[in-house]
């Protein structure tokens, strides 16, 4: 359990990352953009897991942190075309709103925690898509540029270009993969785990569980705003239907593909849940159909998400597993 | 003032047509204790169908609505069927299931309704309106209102008066017990889910005239009807009723005084009630 990764696991690592640094010299646009959504995706559903997999709440209003992000991102870049403090502006709201409706969503758990959090992202929802003034109503803010990467006074890197975006997507993506994967294995990541299994006796072990609970959300709820901030700079636009629920429901699919118990389960659920779209779209307009016989065929033959089956062959295996 | 009580008369209609789409979710949760995300999809299939069965297939009004509900009833046996074979594990993964299901119903009513809106015509005999207050009611709402108050009534005779309403609320109770005393629990859990489609599927096929059936409305439905559930308390048939009430009341007269903000604060409603009662403002 201390997050050090078998030799094997650190190879294919290492391997994954290299090829996705190469990636634009031998690929074209829409696989690289194909990249960007995935990694968008992975991180926003890493967030949700460490919510869900690793605390046990289940979130149904992510979208709503995700459209602060996007939001907040895109409005700061209409008025100052500076990358980074339009990142770190949707991130910091994220973070912000996360905290503020945490206090009020982790005082509660099961159910009615999915259901607090349900009515505080169409909250969101329902002002990106009513306050007109603000949000551009149902037409959403349009014309985000691509701003440079900017320091004043000291570097200018333009991104226009989508193959130099993608970079940006890249290495904001590894570096939140990385963070979340040392929290997970730290002391705060064990907590967590020990409030899930059971919440009586973490409390008897002294932990003060509602504050752990607001931690992970609000955790949860800066990934989802990188993870929304990262769009409007790729898409030049932000419309509400990001915080609809609907949106919200994205993670939840993609996290219970890869599977909760692992921890890359939210990313390799977010590829698949991608390439799976992009492939059926290939053949018909109406992937969703396919999607949702391939969701419930996921569901009713391997409950655990994908990942489980390679965790059931590496307890077959214990020479794999790390060593004591 | 005259203005208000005829908006509190539209809200009555809005609540019942509320009550509908809201009374399947709470008994489905209450029995079974799964939240079926896929019930706006029913009540989606339910419009659909009704709008076939009478529309082009030219079918008396009635008949094609029981058509419908027997056509959505059976879809909701399936789905049952499907979820009772992960019943032992996380909640979550039968959530998921719900969610593939919403996949796929969306698709398929696409396929083969293709993308478009479909509004049936209005049966003659509830066409027109009548006078009240000095302003046009439609016999059509008034339609919808009555249909509402013979549900409840139907629902509290089922579940109050009958032997299998008493079997039911003995499963919902403690399902281990019933299972104990020979009660054929899959079955109750099967014959409760298809009731709650058929619910849904009524909603669907009395909206259909005055809301029209267009793909994805299954995903505004459902959020309507946790809003109602969940004011009224998760498996609170009562409290879904009086819930519905106050909700299409506040929100008839909500889009006259305060339009753009209407949906927020049905929003903050239903946060506030999970913080403070979170049981429901009528459980107690």
């Amino acid at each position: 359990m201390t997050g050090r990764l078998s030799r094997r696991a650190a190879t294919l690592v290492a391997l994954l990352v290299v090829a996705l640094f190469l990636l634009p010299w031998v690929a074209g646009h829409y696989p690289v953009y194909l990249a960007m959504q995935i990694l968008i995706l992975a991180v926003f559903s890493l967030g949700f897991n460490l919510l869900f997999g690793y605390t046990g709440l289940l979130s149904f209003g992510q979208a709503g942190f995700f459209a602060v992000g996007a939001y907040g991102c895109a409005k700061i870049l209409l008025a100052v075309p500076n990358l980074l403090l339009g990142i770190l502006g949707g991130v910091a709201a994220a973070g912000v709103a996360a905290l503020l409706l945490g206090i009020l969503s982790v005082r509660h758990t099961r159910i009615y925690f999915s259901m607090l959090t349900l009515a505080f992202g169409m909250m969101i929802f329902s002002i990106a898509w009513k306050w007109r003034d603000y949000t551009g109503g149902d037409d959403g803010l349009v014309g985000v540029p691509r701003a440079p990467l900017e320091i004043p006074g000291v570097f200018t890197v333009s991104v226009a270009a989508l193959d130099r975006y993608y970079y940006v997507v890249l290495v904001l993506s590894l570096v939140a993969i990385y963070v979340m994967h040392r929290l997970v294995h730290s002391p705060l990541g064990l907590t967590l785990q020990a409030i899930r299994d059971s919440e009586v006796r973490a409390e008897f072990a002294g932990v003060p569980v509602r504050k752990y609970r607001l931690a992970a959300f609000t955790i949860a709820g800066l990934y989802a705003g990188l993870a929304g901030a990262l769009l409007p700079p790729l898409e030049n636009t932000v419309t509400p239907p990001i915080a609809h629920w609907s949106t919200s429901a994205e993670p939840v699919l993609a996290t219970l593909m890869g599977g909760i118990h692992a921890f890359s389960g939210p990313i390799v659920g977010a590829f698949l849940f991608l390439v799976i779209k992009d492939v059926i779209f290939r053949f018909t307009e109406y992937w969703l159909i396919w999607f949702g016989v391939i969701v419930v065929a996921l569901v009713l033959g391997f409950p655990g998400g994908v990942m489980s089956i390679f965790e059931k062959r590496a307890r077959a295996a214990p020479r794999d597993e790390e060593p004591a | 003032m005259e203005n208000a009580a005829f908006q509190g008369l539209i809200g009555l209609s809005l609540a019942m047509y509320l009550w509908l789409i809201s009374a399947g979710l709470t008994i489905i949760f209450g029995v079974l204790r799964i939240v079926n995300f896929a019930h706006g999809s029913l009540f989606m299939v339910g419009a659909y169908l009704t709008y076939t069965f009478y529309g082009p297939a030219g079918l008396p009004f009635g008949v094609a609505i029981v058509l419908a509900l027997l056509g959505t009833g059976l879809l909701g046996l399936v789905m049952e069927r499907l979820l009772a074979r992960i019943y032992h594990i996380d909640e979550a993964y039968q959530l998921l299931l719900t969610f593939g299901f919403i996949l796929i119903l969306d698709d398929a009513v696409k396929i083969v309704w293709g993308g478009l809106f479909r509004i049936p015509p209005v049966p003659e005999f509830l066409e027109g309106s009548w006078p009240v207050f000095g302003r046009a009611f439609p016999v059509y709402n008034g339609f919808v209102i009555a249909v509402g108050i013979a549900v409840a009534f139907l629902l509290w005779a089922v579940f109050e008066k009958t032997w299998w309403g008493r079997i039911v609320r003995a499963t919902a109770a403690d399902r281990e017990m019933a299972s104990a005393i020979g009660v054929n629990v899959p079955r109750v859990f099967s014959g409760v889910f298809a009731l709650g489609a058929m619910l849904a599927a009524l909603g669907g096929a009395i909206g259909t005239p005055v809301r029209v059936a267009a793909p994805g409305i299954g995903a505004a439905m459902i959020i309507q009807a946790f809003i109602i559930t969940v004011i009224g308390g998760l498996g609170n048939l009562k409290g879904a009723f009086v819930s519905s009430l106050i909700v299409g009341v506040l929100s008839a007269y909500g889009t006259l005084y305060f339009p753009v903000f209407e949906l927020f604060f049905i929003f903050v409603i239903m946060a506030v009630v999970l913080l403070i009662r979170p049981q429901g403002l009528f459980t107690r």
